[in-house]
């Protein structure tokens, strides 16, 4: 991570005065930029909207809020809320200690709708209460669920099993009611296992003819226990776990992890690793593109779209297989760098990739665009205002659809994407037509970064030289002592990265995605958030349906490309 | 058969061989997708790789249309009566192919929400390894499971031999 990243996250003095003086125990600077403040819970409510609302300092954000445990304290968790200005792109971490007997805190629903499902999360896995909630009970666990699994003395092993008597359905869908014309509406369940729901999404809906009065959507259906599992593994063996977040463009989550891996032990991966991470990254981000397009042209009808954009993957697939060995789950990025370094005919094979590309996207272009099925099932369907979209925490190509041009690649530049020149492509209505529109000139912007990535392609190593984070060279540990004893200890120990917290984001395909790390100064993350860019996009979901038709919800529901492995994780 | 000169043969077989080998090409998967391996799914069934080759291209979302599912991704405890469900609302002959590590043993992911494999839940017939399985493996697997229907070697022969003894006991 380049210094001059943490530097525009910094609050500026200035700003730092215009804090609220009450119920603020402690204001530091965080290693990773973000200004940390430590509140009381009894004025938490007045601080969080003073942040938003003191004209300055303006978090119009709320990226995320999470639960740390540390059962040795007499106030057992920490509740951590990351939030941020769009407009002056400084950065809170604030944190609100609580004790285990009496684990409540005043929601933060009604300063951002953001809230909603990250407090349900933390209540799940903490059992953290929110008073105020419009709707406080488990999102990612099952309802025979017992205990709070993110606790440390969970057992991670530790199952509940669910049988089909105690299948969740809400409250309102059981009753019977009837509309203005005294005729009863109908409770229509779509999902976990439905054709257009991408995998293992649920809606329930309530239906008055063809429209949908009210929806509640049930997530949680693959939830792995991602962030359980990595405090059970060392620093490095996550890496494959973050693979399977968003699968579609898993080379993006693993940079993000060791990015913000590296800031917390204050390294940096050599320049070629970094320009390779930018090729397959925004590699992975076409890839990513082209499957929710594909898709979300399927679930409209559009069939041969799907081929025509499934051909790209499989030829981003071959160059993929041909650094990492993997096709879609690729493991290959490294805190200090990368795996290994790419294969001889790496450029080659990139440039015979640029080439061929904006054939199928140009294909899709003239089949799709200026479609007149296509534009009447998608313009002004799922329409969403930037206001909106801001408070329930979207980010990324959906939010640009609406009009914000966000991009963290932009606003904190990291892996020097500064250095290259490409555009941010905004839409300003904000409907499923626009999003697609959206996407379409992002992956021609990616391919520009890439060619000029490829271009100025540095040679060099490509993983650090700090043996306390990467093993020496092979042939060095057979013939020299030091090499041996460095190989040896990081076998046996792995990586120790120093003690400290840090949040780090990157731009992923679907918008921010961000990492908060905690660690104890021991060889295994002691608590590791995702800040899943789909669950905040997802939770507006069942509000934007109220009123819609069902053929709409599905058109929707592709355009926001939801991807099941991040959204549950 | 009609020859070239116009004259007609016969081949002579068993009902039963006859049926699996017309089961065995014309199996209609279902594909139960729930994570990173329903993205190899597709790869599978697109043009690169193009299944109908193997005959088991016709993916019906229905299990009332379906003869063979596919259980490709996690199944975790929240997604198992859902995929017991569907399972039991296919008919038979059904055969289930379980694809990549986490649905064949629940992979890596040993953990307080994740089902320890299938097989706690249905009966597998193909297990096929890897995470996910390249599009090579599926097919090996699929080309395996028509072997067995073609040998009669599948869960739902073995469970037809035993209730035929078994009526046989009872006479």
């Amino acid at each position: 991570m380049t210094a001059s990243r943490t530097e525009t996250m910094t609050l500026p003095q200035s700003q730092a005065d215009l804090l609220p003086k009450e119920g603020i125990t402690s204001v530091e600077l965080g290693e990773d930029g973000h200004t940390v403040l430590t509140v009381e819970r009894e004025h938490l409510v007045d601080v969080l909207r003073s942040l938003k609302e003191t004209p300055g300092l303006d978090c119009d954000f709320l990226a995320d809020i999470c639960g740390v445990d540390y059962p040795q304290r007499d106030t057992r968790f920490d509740v951590v809320y990351h939030l941020g200005s769009l407009e002056h792109g400084h950065r809170f971490r604030v944190k609100v200690p609580v004790a285990e007997d009496d684990a409540t805190l005043p929601s933060a629903y009604g300063i951002w709708k953001a809230a909603d499902w990250f407090e349900r999360e933390a209540y799940d896995m903490f059992g953290i209460r929110f008073d105020g909630h419009p709707d406080l009970k488990r999102i990612l666990t099952h309802e025979a669920f017992h205990g709070h699994a993110l606790r440390k003395d969970y057992v991670p092993s530790q199952r509940w099993l669910l049988t089909e008597e105690n299948l969740m359905t809400p409250k309102w869908a059981t009753e019977k009611r009837a509309n203005d014309d005294h005729m009863d509406t109908q409770v229509l369940n779509l999902g976990p296992s439905h054709p257009a729901t991408h995998g293992t999404l649920r809606t329930i809906a309530r239906l008055d003819g063809e429209y949908i009065t009210e929806a509640e959507c049930e997530i949680g259906y693959l939830h792995r226990c991602f962030e359980k599992m990595c405090e059970t593994h060392g620093w490095q063996q996550v890496i494959p776990y973050t693979d399977r977040l968003n699968y579609c463009s898993s080379m993006i989550n693993g940079v993000g992890y060791a990015l913000t891996v590296e800031n917390l032990i204050g390294i940096e991966a050599p320049p070629r690793a970094q320009a390779i991470r930018v090729i397959l990254s925004e590699f992975s981000r076409i890839m990513d593109h082209a499957v929710c397009l594909g898709a979300n042209l399927v679930d409209l009808g559009a069939l041969t779209n799907f081929w025509y954009f499934f051909q790209i993957r499989e030829e981003i697939y071959g160059l993929l297989e041909s650094c990492a060995g993997g096709r879609l789950t690729v493991s290959y990025a490294r805190i200090g760098g990368l795996e290994h370094d790419v294969p001889l005919d790496f450029e080659e094979h990139v440039r015979s990739l640029l080439a061929s590309i904006p054939k199928f996207i140009n294909d899709v272009d003239k089949l799709v665009t200026t479609n007149k099925i296509f534009r009447d099932r998608t313009e002004n369907v799922g329409t969403i205002s930037a206001e909106d979209a801001l408070a329930w925490g979207w980010t990324g190509p959906c939010l640009r659809a609406s009009g914000i041009p966000y991009d963290v690649r932009k606003a904190h530049p990291y892996l020097g994407y500064d250095q290259y020149d490409f555009d941010v492509p905004i839409a300003t209505t904000g409907d499923t037509y626009a999003r697609y529109l959206v996407r379409m000139e992002e992956m021609r912007q990616s391919l520009h970064i890439i060619e000029q990535a490829i271009d100025t392609l540095p040679p060099g190593p490509v993983i650090t030289d700090d043996h306390h984070v990467a093993l020496p060279p092979k042939e060095k540990v057979y013939t020299e002592m030091e090499s041996l004893i460095w190989h040896f200890k990081l076998i046996f120990d792995g990586i120790k990265v120093p003690p400290g917290e840090a949040y780090g984001f990157t731009e992923g395909a679907n918008g921010e995605l961000g990492y908060y790390i905690v660690s104890d100064g021991t060889g295994r993350p002691y608590r590791i958030k995702v800040r899943p860019p789909c669950f905040a996009i997802y939770q507006a979901f069942p509000h934007m349906l109220e009123g819609t038709l069902i053929p709409d919800a599905i058109a929707i529901l592709g355009s926001l490309n939801i991807i099941a492995g991040e959204l549950d994780r | 058969m009609r020859q070239p000169d116009g004259s007609s043969t016969f081949l002579t077989t068993r009902v039963e061989t006859m049926l699996r080998w017309v089961r065995k090409n014309s199996l209609w998967p279902l594909p139960f997708g729930t994570a990173c391996c329903a993205i190899e799914f597709m790869s599978v069934v697109s043009s690169h790789y193009d299944l109908a080759r193997f005959g088991a291209e016709v993916v019906r979302f229905s299990p009332r249309q379906a003869d063979l599912m596919i259980v490709a991704g996690t199944i975790t405890d929240k997604m198992a009566p859902a995929l017991k469900r569907i399972y039991d609302q296919m008919a038979e002959p059904k055969y289930v192919i379980s694809m990549g590590a986490c649905a064949c043993t629940g992979g890596f992911y040993r953990a307080y929400h994740v089902v320890q494999g299938i097989d706690e839940l249905i009966p597998v017939d193909v297990y096929v390894p890897g995470c996910p399985p390249t599009p090579e493996a599926l097919m090996h697997g699929i080309l395996k499971l028509q072997e067995m229907i073609q040998n009669g070697e599948t869960h739902h022969d073995r469970l037809k031999n035993r209730n035929d003894d078994a009526a046989a006991i009872a006479g």
